[in-house]
Order: C-alpha cells, then sequence, then structure tokens
C-alpha cells in the first residue's frame, strides 16, 4: 500500500472511532492507568519511608531500585509468566492471559521508578524541611504527608514517566496478557501482531494514538515540572 | 500562576477522568468480528499457532461457536512449539496446532486427550517477481529449494519452531539440502511469526515458506509472488487436541471437548470451509479423512 | 491570660553536648523565667545555635537536662522556633501557617482564623494566596515568624533572623520582635550583631566555645563586662 494510503486509513481509523479501535485503546488505558494506580498507592509511601528511614543495607536496597527502574519488559513479564502459569506457584489462581496479569507486569514496571523516585524528591525535601518539621513536631511516619504533598509536582512526574513506560512497552503484556483478541489485546501488542499480518494503516493508526498519548504525557510533565520550578 | 496551575491540575485529572470513562465504555462495546470475551462469562483457553490467527480464521469461526454454545474461545496464538508448551503447563485447555509428530509426542506423554485431524491448507513458496533462483511457476519444491540453496538466493526462516517452522525443515531434507552443512548468509532465520517472515522477505527480496492462509489475508505484499504451489509435499495438516485434565484438573474439558467436537463436527467443518477471502477458500476441513 | 500553667520557666541544668567527638557544649546552666528578650550572643561557633536547638528539643543533650516548668511535650508544646534562613514550604502563604497548626492539632474553622489572624498581624493578609517561596527575604522571615506566632508559643526561640536581610527589613523584624515582647511572649534569640543585641535584649547571655561565660542584664552587660572574652568581643577584637 501506498505510504499516503496507509496514513490516510490509519486517520480515518482514528478520527472514525471505529469500536474495535477503540476498544483496544481502552483496554490499554485501563491496564495502564490501574497499573500507575497501584504502582502510586504502594509506591508513594513505600519511596517516603525508604527515603526517611535508616538501617543496614538501606543503599543496598536504593541501588537495586535504581537498577530495577532499567528492568527490561520482558524479563518482568517472564517472571509474572512464571509465578502465574498453572505450573507456577500461584497457577491456582487462574490469573495467566487475563488483564490482571498484565496489569501485574506493568506494576513490577512501573512501581521501582515510583518508589526511587519518591526517595530521591522525599529525600531532597526533608534536608531542606528538617528543622521546620521536627519543630512543629512532625517526624517520622507524621512527615510522609506533608512531604509528598510538597513533592507534588516532581511526583506527578514520576508518575508519568511510570506510565510512559508501562503504555509504550510490549514484551511484558504479549508475554503474560497472551494477546488474545478483544480481551488481553493492547494497543503495543496490536501494533505488533497487525504489522506482522502487513495491516499496516490499523498498526500505524494505533502508533498514532500512542505517540499523541506519550505527547499529552510529556507536556503535562514539561508543564509540570516549570510549574514546581516557579513554586519552588 | 495559580490560574495556571489549577489548570493544569484540571487538565491532566480531565486526561486522566477521560481515560477511565474510555476505558469503562469500551469495555462495555460488544467487540467487532474478534473473538467476544468478558471475564465473567464461559470461557476456554486455547493456544493455537500464529497462522490460523493472522488467515482470520478464528475471528470468523468463534462467534458461530459461541453462538452456538455461550462459550467465549480466547485464544492465544503462538509458534506450534510454544502453543503445545502452553497446553503441557496447563495454561490452556485446548491446543489448536499444525505438527503432527509433535502432536503426536504431545499425547503420548500424556498431555493431551485424542488428537483430531480438522483441516488442511497448503504451504506455498513466495518469493520475488525477480526470482533470482529461476524457480517461479514450477512444481517440484524439492527442486526449487535445491535451486535456491545452490544459486544462494536470499531465503527466509521462520527459525521459531512453528508448525512452518517444521515443515521447511522436512522439506529442506526431501530436497537433500544438508541445512547445517550449507546454511550460510542466504539463509536467515528470524524467529518470528509467519507474516514478519513475509514482510522481512518482502524487505529483502527473498524466498519464504508460507501457509496459503496467512499469504491470501498478507496485505503488505509488496513484490512477492507464489512461486511455487501444488506439490502434494506442501501440504498442512492442522489437528486439535485438548488438554488431559489428569495432568491438569483445573482444564476445562467439557467445555474443551465441546469445542473440540464442533470442530471436527459436519457443522464445525462447513463453516471452515465457508471460510474466503477474496473469493479463496483458505482451509479444506478433513476430519473424516482418515490417516489425516 | 492563660488557662493551662506555664512552661516557664525553663531549666537549662549542666547540659553538655558532644559531635564529632569535640564537646560543643561544655556544661550549661542558666534559667529562662516568663518575659524579656534574652540575647545569645557571640562569635561564630560559640555554640549559640546548637544552645537553642538543645532547648527547642531538635537535639538531645549529651549530658545534662532541659526541664520546663510544666509539661511541654507532644503536638502543642508552646514553645516555637525560627530559623535563621526561613524554610518555607512549597504552598501559599496561608497555608503555610494552616500547616503548622494542622501538625499542633487544630483543625476546622479555627486553624484558618488562627491563620488569618496571623496574616492580618503581621500584615500579610495580601499575600495570603501567593506561594510562599517567591516572598522576598524580608517577607519569609516575617512569615516564619508569623507562622511560629500562630502557635501560640510561651517562649519564641529565634536562631540569627535577620543575618540574611538588608538594613530596611532588619528594622522591621526587630520592630516585629519587639512587639511580641509587648504582647507577653518571652524570646530566646541568637545573634552575633552587636547592634541587634543592644536595642533588643534585655538580657544577655554570652557564649565563647561552649561554655557560657556571662549571663546578666543587657544594661550591665554592655556597660561592664565581666570577662576578658567579652570586653574583647564588645571592643570588636576578633576572640577565638
Amino acid at each position: 500500500m501506498e505510504f499516503a494510503a496507509i496514513f490516510k486509513a490509519a486517520f480515518a481509523l482514528v478520527v472514525g472511532l471505529d469500536p474495535g479501535f477503540l476498544a483496544i485503546v481502552g483496554l490499554s488505558l485501563r491496564v495502564t492507568l490501574t497499573a500507575v494506580l497501584i504502582a502510586a498507592i504502594v509506591g508513594l509511601p513505600l519511596g517516603a519511608a525508604l527515603a526517611l528511614a535508616r538501617f543496614p543495607g538501606r543503599s543496598a536496597v536504593i541501588v537495586c531500585l535504581n537498577a530495577l527502574m532499567g528492568l527490561p519488559p520482558v524479563v518482568a513479564g517472564l517472571l509474572v509468566f512464571l509465578m502465574l502459569s498453572r505450573s507456577g506457584p500461584l497457577g491456582s489462581l487462574g490469573l495467566l492471559f487475563t488483564p490482571t496479569a498484565m496489569i501485574a507486569a506493568q506494576v513490577i514496571l512501573v512501581l521501582p521508578i515510583v518508589i526511587a523516585l519518591t526517595r530521591q524528591t522525599v529525600e531532597d525535601l526533608w534536608s531542606e524541611y528538617r528543622d521546620h518539621l521536627r519543630s512543629v513536631g512532625l517526624e517520622g511516619v507524621r512527615a510522609i504527608p506533608t512531604l509528598l504533598f510538597d513533592g507534588r509536582f516532581a511526583l506527578a512526574t514520576a508518575l508519568l514517566a511510570g506510565f510512559g513506560r508501562a503504555s509504550a512497552e510490549v514484551g511484558a503484556v504479549l508475554i503474560v496478557g497472551g494477546n488474545i483478541a478483544g480481551y488481553t489485546r493492547t494497543m503495543t501488542t496490536t501494533i505488533t501482531l497487525e504489522t506482522s499480518k502487513g495491516d499496516l494503516p490499523l498498526a500505524l493508526g494505533l502508533g498514532i494514538v500512542l505517540i499523541a498519548l506519550t505527547l499529552a504525557i510529556n507536556a503535562v510533565a514539561f508543564g509540570a515540572s516549570r510549574i514546581g520550578a516557579r513554586y519552588a | 500562576m495559580t490560574t495556571t496551575r489549577r489548570l493544569l491540575l484540571a487538565t491532566g485529572f480531565s486526561i486522566a477522568l477521560a481515560g477511565i470513562a474510555l476505558a469503562q465504555t469500551t469495555t462495555a462495546t460488544p467487540p467487532a468480528a474478534t473473538a467476544p470475551a468478558t471475564s465473567d462469562s464461559r470461557f476456554i483457553t486455547v493456544s493455537s499457532t500464529t497462522s490460523t490467527q493472522d488467515s482470520g480464521l478464528f475471528g470468523y469461526l468463534l462467534p458461530l461457536f459461541k453462538a452456538k454454545t455461550g462459550i467465549d474461545v480466547r485464544v492465544v496464538s503462538q509458534g506450534t512449539g510454544q502453543a503445545l508448551d502452553t497446553g503441557r503447563r496447563g495454561d490452556a485447555d485446548v491446543v489448536f496446532v499444525h505438527a503432527r509428530a509433535q502432536e503426536e509426542k504431545f499425547v503420548a506423554e500424556g498431555f493431551g486427550l485424542e488428537r483430531k485431524a480438522v483441516m488442511y491448507n497448503d504451504f506455498v513458496l513466495i518469493g520475488p517477481k525477480s526470482d533470482p533462483a529461476g524457480i517461479t511457476g514450477t512444481k517440484d519444491i524439492a527442486a526449487a529449494l535445491k535451486a535456491i540453496q545452490e544459486k544462494g538466493a536470499p531465503f527466509v526462516s521462520r527459525g521459531d519452531k512453528s508448525g512452518t517452522h517444521s515443515a521447511e525443515l522436512a522439506l529442506w531434507k526431501v530436497a537433500g539440502v544438508d541445512l547445517d552443512a550449507k546454511k550460510g548468509a542466504w539463509y536467515r532465520e528470524i524467529g518470528q511469526g509467519m507474516g514478519a517472515a513475509l514482510n522481512t522477505a518482502g524487505g529483502m527480496g527473498a524466498y519464504v515458506l508460507a501457509d496459503r492462509g496467512t499469504w491470501i489475508s498478507f496485505k503488505n505484499r509488496g513484490d512477492l509472488v507464489i512461486a511455487v504451489e501444488g506439490d502434494r509435499r506442501l501440504f498442512n495438516q492442522y489437528g486439535v487436541i485438548a488438554v488431559n485434565p489428569a495432568k491438569h484438573p483445573h482444564v476445562k474439558i467439557n467445555d474443551g471437548q465441546a469445542f473440540v467436537n464442533w470442530l471436527v463436527s459436519p457443522e464445525g467443518q462447513k463453516v471452515i470451509s465457508d471460510y474466503k477471502i477474496e473469493g479463496q477458500q483458505l482451509f479444506f476441513p478433513n476430519a473424516t479423512q482418515a490417516g489425516a | 491570660m492563660r488557662d493551662v500553667a506555664s512552661i516557664l520557666p525553663l531549666a537549662v541544668d549542666a547540659v553538655s553536648f558532644l559531635g564529632d567527638g569535640r564537646r560543643l557544649i561544655d556544661g550549661l546552666s542558666f534559667d529562662m523565667p516568663a518575659g524579656g528578650l534574652a540575647v545569645l550572643l557571640g562569635p561564630n561557633g560559640a555554640g549559640k545555635s546548637l544552645t537553642l536547638r538543645l532547648c527547642h528539643g531538635l537535639l538531645t543533650p549529651s549530658q545534662g537536662r532541659i526541664r520546663w516548668a510544666a509539661g511541654a511535650e507532644g503536638r502543642s508544646r508552646r514553645h516555637a522556633m525560627v530559623f535563621q534562613k526561613p524554610i518555607m514550604l512549597r504552598r501559599s502563604v496561608e497555608a503555610n501557617i494552616a500547616h503548622a497548626l494542622a501538625a499542633a492539632g487544630i483543625s476546622g474553622s479555627e486553624r484558618r482564623d488562627r491563620a488569618r489572624d496571623a496574616l492580618a498581624r503581621f500584615g500579610l493578609s495580601e499575600r495570603a494566596t501567593q506561594a510562599a517561596r517567591l516572598l522576598s527575604g524580608g517577607e519569609q522571615q516575617r512569615l516564619a515568624i508569623a507562622r511560629a506566632w500562630a502557635l501560640r508559643p510561651e517562649l519564641l526561640f529565634l536562631d540569627e533572623p535577620t543575618s540574611q536581610l538588608d538594613p530596611a527589613a532588619t528594622r522591621q523584624i526587630e520592630e516585629l520582635l519587639s512587639g511580641l515582647v509587648a504582647e507577653g511572649i518571652t524570646v530566646l534569640m541568637s545573634t552575633h550583631d552587636l547592634g541587634q543585641a543592644r536595642r533588643l535584649a534585655s538580657r544577655v547571655l554570652f557564649l565563647h566555645r561552649g561554655r557560657l561565660i556571662e549571663d546578666a542584664s543587657a544594661q550591665s552587660f554592655f556597660a561592664q563586662p565581666a570577662s576578658p572574652e567579652a570586653r574583647a568581643f564588645l571592643a570588636g577584637e576578633l576572640i577565638w
């Protein structure tokens, strides 16, 4: 197919809000937003606690977390796959090849980013705020809400970075989701599949949505950091 | 600046809401042509091959099965070897593949119940219009492969232990080419699915062995044409096996067996022969043929 | 004016503090009765800031005790502290005050009323919704004092509150501090600015190398310093 014709067909899919197309976009967003939400609920307090706590082996934990930020998605997918396979330790849950499994894999990808960046942000803030917060009686766990709130712009950027990583990856969701049509087929796995089938307009249409999403995320992240900088 | 900040927060919030709303509404939308599946319904998981998936057969066949039985079929498409492994681990209720020797081994190991022949399609040798090996239009696959090897014309191999890959390796043997000795820059293993192999062959002006179903539905042909077809040795038999509940007690043996039985029933067989793309029948049911 | 027992006098009893293996505060003893503005005076490194932090509870004495007349523990401990470099939360001016009140367990409309009172008292009402970190240095220190004042402390600690301000802002802060003393708040502040000590102090605690060398009324300290160190300091000589 002509290059121009492919683009035209892709835009028709995007603009025409084809139901099959929307279902794929919707599932991708549902999986990734849920994963980021879970990672935020778990990771923000954990990252803050890690910033404030002092214990033996803390440096090792921090180094590991920073390394995990670069964990290849397929490895995360493989780990979840091995856990959730019927022959694996959590096989009885019957979660392999479901959106839940995809969410689990993406949480593993996003969580280290959220924890590591939260730790960095909160630790910097704490060194600045420590005297005042201790003066008004906020120490340890009681200081965490203040630190998370005041780090909100940097933390929002961390969550967006996590969202970007999760929404763009294909390896993990392909392995644990199985790319089942209408059930676990996301934008990235569809792009892979449709490219291999030679259906380039659908692949490109989804690519356009992904790029638009990435652009929007980066615009919001940029705006947040700009405003955060003005507040700082 | 406060206004800007509020605006930004509001924008971010709305995007998130819109995303969630979209996610909610679209899950309620009936999926288009492909297998419908919702989490609360009756369903089975079938591990199958990329060729059946890529050819669009499941998109046509599964809604009819669902209408008849109310059972959703979730298809995980992989190479034949991987699809059988998925069954071995108990992650599928039924395997639907095309590599007879591997299928029989799967049953012999006790992982599957009875293997049933379902249908066949045939392989075609695809090549560039320029035809560097000079084989386009011939009927003898063994001679054609021999010519490719002797002329060092580029050839793309799936290299992924799929059914098509197994068939290709068997054909090289038939052609008397010892791949281990003759493998060179001309022989390119990509370790990917059928569609990807066709894309690669198109990009490199190489020959490639493909199943006819994927070839017919493949849309990005470029300069590729059929070089060799019609040789009986290009025959590609599909089989279906329910996973043995004795190995994996959780498998949905009743619904899985229902799917197997429907595929080989006169009704299922007719559905298979009715599936056409651009007027061409892709699969030929042969459940009743002895020895298939 | 208070319906609870006063936390004053504060008794600092033979307090020493060790850091990096050195005796940074050495056998410090003094009382802080209610009323007046006491200045901790001394050259850099004398231990002024450490003394304030020990009294405020940010540091724990290595030896000796800090004792309050009545309970000054827990959330509303009725002593507050303002730091040399104002620590501004990344929030609005009003929210900075509300946050400190919330930390002290004050909620709802009382928190809002007290925050607004503090803004009005320190001339910051018009800045209420602005980002605190965008205020000028003088305004930030004023907000820090307003924030401490909102907690209704009996005793207020200030650590070199004007050392980073220009003369105009310094004068403004000094006027505010005189107002606080007139209001009945007891103040203990550190400074190395002799002029400021002369203008504000009713009492001087002169520190040198972690030891309390002189503890006298401002009048007698400036008229007749008893120790050679204090005389040298007042004469503007570098003592070390």
